[in-house]
């Protein structure tokens, strides 16, 4: 598309809204994030983001060929989500320069603590029940949440929940199957679903956390407030769960603190992986 | 449908089980198919893909997957990642019956010669419309 044809707005919901018609509205001053509305739409960038660079160290590495690219589809889905949340973040902070930050401004040129991904998103892969797990919980709020904020008062991001909406769709029918499986497959497979929901479950309860941040936008109808999220996902959960023959795993919650930039001892070395080669060449391309 | 380690450590040897199992006859183990050595319960399927313009199901390859749900999703992610398709058809290969390759002669050669199988062997009639 060129920059002449732009003139109407591809913001809308019915559109297969691209990272790229968001920079493009960026830039020529279409669209542009209040404070509160750049910051939140940083918090889902920044989930997004980190699931993506952990589920992609599965390519070549899942239990089978087929399974390495239905784990990488989802993780491109999720960079896709990425990309467009963090493009639109990036339209209300500035650099020192006085431009607006990019996506890969955001997300290769700042540190651990400027991070606002919830902990749950940063956790190790582990083994595939682990994996698994941590996708199962992830689908399920993100559909939870990409649903309500299509309705969002703010356009943008209610165009980028559209699209993520159907994709996330499928992530949860795939992680569902998957708990399905091994918790009915094999004694080894079983043990080690319960672990892997185990292991990630401390990590829930940070999902649906209130703070001033998504009172103010969710009072203005702009973003989701989190706790709303719960009830369902609670049940739609347990009944996956129940269909299992396993139970919603009862052990304390983490302390959370994500979205102020507290994070688990996991992100560092992720992204100092991701980061490394923009930080060693800034501004290369090919 | 064995779950794999920590993808930073090697499998443990419960996959290599297959192939160290003792064989019955040197023979025996020429006949068998040497993928399924490892794939234990996965087994392979035929996808059939019908494409957005409202043609009938066409083969667009194979793949491995537990059961006919898991066909179906990895389906979708193999063949119809570039929106080739509107509806998946998944079957289990070996219930496929196939014709011999080796009796293709007797099989497809026999209408050659036979051109009055095709309408356009006959002439046409003075005189006839709308043929």
């Amino acid at each position: 598309m060129s920059e002449a044809n732009a003139s109407a707005t591809r913001i809308t919901p019915g559109n297969a809204l691209r990272p790229e018609d968001i920079a493009l509205e960026v830039r020529t001053g279409l669209v542009k994030p209040s404070e509160d509305v750049a910051e939140y739409a940083l918090r889902l960038g920044d989930d997004a983001l980190i699931l993506a660079q952990r589920l992609g160290h599965w390519i070549s590495r899942a239990p089978e060929l087929e399974e390495d690219i239905a784990l990488g589809n989802i993780a491109l889905d999720q960079l896709g989500h990425a990309r467009s949340f963090l493009t639109y973040a990036g339209a209300g902070m500035l650099n020192e320069d006085g431009t607006a930050k990019s996506e890969d401004d955001l997300a290769y040129f700042r540190r651990e603590h400027e991070f606002r991904s919830v902990q749950l998103f940063e956790q190790p892969n582990g083994d595939f029940a682990e994996t698994i797990a941590r996708q199962f919980v992830v689908s399920y709020y993100q559909y939870e949440l990409y649903r309500r904020l299509t309705e969002s008062t703010d356009a943008t991001l209610a165009a980028i929940a559209a699209k993520a909406v159907k994709e996330v769709d499928y992530h949860r029918d795939h992680s569902t199957q998957w708990v399905l499986r091994l918790a009915g497959g094999t004694e080894e497979s079983r043990t080690r679903m319960i672990h892997g929901l185990r292991t990630m479950w401390p990590y829930v309860n940070e999902l649906f956390q209130d703070d001033e941040l998504t009172q103010r936008l969710a009072e203005a109808g702009a973003a989701v407030a989190p706790s709303s999220l719960k009830e369902d996902f609670d049940r739609l959960v347990a009944g996956v769960l129940t269909e299992a023959e396993l139970e919603v795993p009862d052990v304390p919650a983490a302390p959370g603190g994500g979205r102020q930039g507290r994070h688990s001892e996991h992100l560092g070395y992720i992204l100092a992986e991701m980061q490394v080669l923009a930080r060693e060449h800034p501004g290369a391309s090919w | 449908m064995s779950p794999h380690g920590n993808p930073e450590t090697p499998a443990s040897g419960a996959v290599e089980i297959n192939r160290e199992a003792p064989k019955a006859s040197p023979a025996l183990e020429q006949s068998a198919q040497p993928e399924h050595h490892d794939r234990g319960a996965w087994g392979l399927w035929e996808v059939f893909v019908r494409s957005s313009r409202g043609l009938s199901h066409v083969h667009a390859g194979s793949l491995h997957a537990p059961d006919a749900a898991m066909a179906l999703r990895n389906a979708r992610d193999l063949y119809t990642r570039r929106n080739e398709g509107v509806s998946i058809w998944v079957v289990p290969a070996d219930a496929i019956a196939a014709s011999d390759p080796d009796s293709k002669g007797s099989f497809f050669e026999s209408p050659q010669g036979k051109d009055y199988r095709h309408a356009t062997y006959y002439t046409k009639s003075e005189g006839v419309k709308h043929l």
